[in-house]
């Protein structure tokens, strides 16, 4: 059986302020996986990616990447690992080219094996044109797509992309989602992704771990996180406006603004049958969308629930 | 990584460095050819020609390799310094650490582009000293390997500055209070053996003395401690500060929470 590309037995940190950052944390991420790491603000997320590439030293625990341990070969490790991490953090007065070929050589690659493989990824990413440019001049979208170039340039087997799209244009996201899942399926490389868009953790990862407080609080499969959901919220857009709440039996409805309703369906009941009453009582339906995407929904009661608030999931 | 691997890396960081500093020659190469220049008109040919002999050489003559050396000594120093710091302050130190290069690659590149800016503008002081005097040395073996040893051992002090600085006040603190006053008393414009008894015993333990006197020996022939051990001492302290260089860059001081 294939090592996993990325494995983590009993990670601890604690900062010299004494704040523990991880509680000895266990994750596997498999081969050829798109995997989200998933968390609020100051959950440990960064903190792992730092100590996964050496950024930040752990106080305890176990790292391996495809079966490397990285305190017994950190070099041979480092060579599978690719990183986009959450700051811009290329040297601004270089040369966009200058900057892809220095990390090149950092990886021992050769000149002459480097810059095809640079003018390549400058080229899918859309920087052809702006490879003589100083980074410094590029636009936030472009210095993105660079370090993206960067990490790639080695042909790492696990790329770990630490938000990578935080200020990014819808247009140009959506690029960047495609070029990554397209390197994830024909390539193999693995993709781990932390965001706070959380709508693209569920359209693009197939599995998923979410970390608050330090500690691992959901580790498996988009599919079934999605399924523990209990209660789905949808928003109607109403074809007239309602003086009033229409009652609907089994189901709560509440009214938005006149012209439009919110209606929640748990587990087990069929939408149609709201629409059945809805339609009896003369009210048309125009539209319908989910309230908030899914996957936020699972996400805010998980971490309301550690934080001994209330819990939408079973 | 293997040794093929690990000289291209080695080799990537050194052209770097010395691409950043030729970049911005203006403010790397020209000043000190300037500041020299104004030390051997001043020092040198105005108020030396009025001071006489020392060690029995026109003055000029004898303050030259002292002005070489604390060229090296400077520039060397402030690159490494200045260098690492910006690549911890923009962060790009990460390119570095997140790379299989081990730690004594990133700290023999960067002292190799401290050295490299060292030696190129002692070579250009050089240069500008034959406009005032005539430079002949004595020792050409021992004198390049004494500026050569002396450029890495103040280019590894600038990493360890670097390492350790938190803002850009930092990297000039060293610079300013500490090695600006131990190279005008260690003995670059003065014989020590013009001091006062007590005062040449203080200026013993100013290892900036040594490498100004071996340097001197290597071109006029002339020193005013025993070349031997001062050779010895600077090897010495050269190994000892890579160690802890390298020390520090392994455990992540200053670049790793």
């Amino acid at each position: 059986m294939a090592a996993p590309a990325l494995s983590i037995r009993g990670l601890t940190k604690v900062y010299a302020n004494h704040h523990q950052a991880l509680k000895g944390i266990d994750l596997e991420v498999a081969d050829g996986d798109f995997f989200a790491l998933l968390g609020p603000n100051g959950a440990g997320k960064s903190t792992t990616l730092g100590i996964i590439c050496s950024l930040v030293n752990k106080t305890a625990g176990k790292v391996e990447i495809f079966g490397i341990d990285i305190d017994r070969d950190f070099s041979k490790a480092k060579y599978a690992l690719g990183v986009v991490p959450q700051e811009f953090n290329f040297n601004q007065f270089e040369k966009v080219e200058d900057i892809v070929l220095a990390q090149a050589g950092y990886y021992g690659i050769p000149l002459r094996r480097a810059k095809p493989r640079a003018r390549q990824l400058l080229e899918d990413l859309g920087l052809a044109d702006k490879r003589d440019t100083p980074a410094r001049m590029l636009s936030g979208g472009m210095k993105r797509r660079l370090m993206i170039a960067r990490a790639l340039i080695h042909q790492p087997r696990l790329l770990i992309l630490d938000e990578p799209t935080a200020g990014v244009d819808i247009e140009l996201r959506r690029s960047m989602w495609e070029y990554m899942q397209r390197i994830n399926r024909e390539e193999g490389t693995t993709i781990i992704l932390t965001t706070h868009y959380l709508e693209e953790a569920e359209s693009l990862c197939r599995n998923i771990a979410i970390i608050n407080r330090g500690e691992i609080v959901e580790n498996t499969s988009m599919r079934a996180l999605l399924g523990q959901l209990d209660v789905e919220t949808f928003v109607l857009d109403l074809a007239a406006p309602l003086e009033s709440v229409p009652e609907i039996e089994g189901f709560a409805v509440a009214r938005l603004d006149p012209s439009q309703l919110s209606l929640s369906v748990s587990r087990g009941q069929r939408i149609n049958d709201a629409f059945a009453a809805l339609t009896a009582q003369g009210i048309e339906v125009v539209s319908m969308r989910n309230r908030a995407n899914r996957l936020e929904e699972l996400f805010v009661a998980l971490v309301e629930d550690k934080q001994g608030g209330k819990g939408g999931i079973r | 990584m293997n040794a093929q691997q690990t000289l291209i890396a080695l080799w990537t960081i050194v052209v770097r460095e010395i691409r950043r500093f030729m970049r911005i020659w203006p403010q790397t190469l020209l000043p000190p050819s300037i500041t020299m220049a104004m030390y051997f008109l001043i020092f040198g040919n105005l108020i030396g020609s009025r001071v006489g002999e020392m060690d029995g050489f026109d003055y000029i003559d004898y303050i030259v390799p002292g002005l070489i050396m604390m060229s090296v000594i400077t520039n060397s120093y402030s690159n490494v310094a200045s260098s690492f710091f910006g690549n911890k302050f923009q962060r790009s130190v990460e390119e570095l650490i997140v790379s299989p290069m081990q730690g004594w690659t990133i700290l023999t590149g960067f002292i190799a582009g401290g050295a490299a800016r060292g030696l190129l503008v002692g070579l250009i002081v050089t240069l500008v000293s034959m406009f005032f005097t005539r430079l002949e040395v004595v020792h050409p073996l021992l004198t390049c390997l004494v500026v050569v040893l002396t450029a890495t051992l103040f280019s590894i002090g600038g990493f360890i500055n670097a390492l350790m600085a938190n803002k850009f006040d930092d990297i000039s603190i060293v610079p300013i209070f500490v090695l600006t006053p131990l190279t005008y008393l260690g003995g670059v414009f003065y014989s020590i053996h013009t001091l006062p008894e007590f005062w040449q015993h203080v200026s013993l333990l100013n290892p900036i003395l040594y490498m100004v006197n071996t340097f001197r020996f290597g071109i006029l022939g002339v020193s005013d401690i025993a070349v031997g051990w001062a050779l010895v001492a600077i090897v010495g302290f050269n190994v000892l500060f890579f160690a802890v260089a390298l020390r520090m860059l392994n455990r992540g001081k200053g670049i790793r929470h």
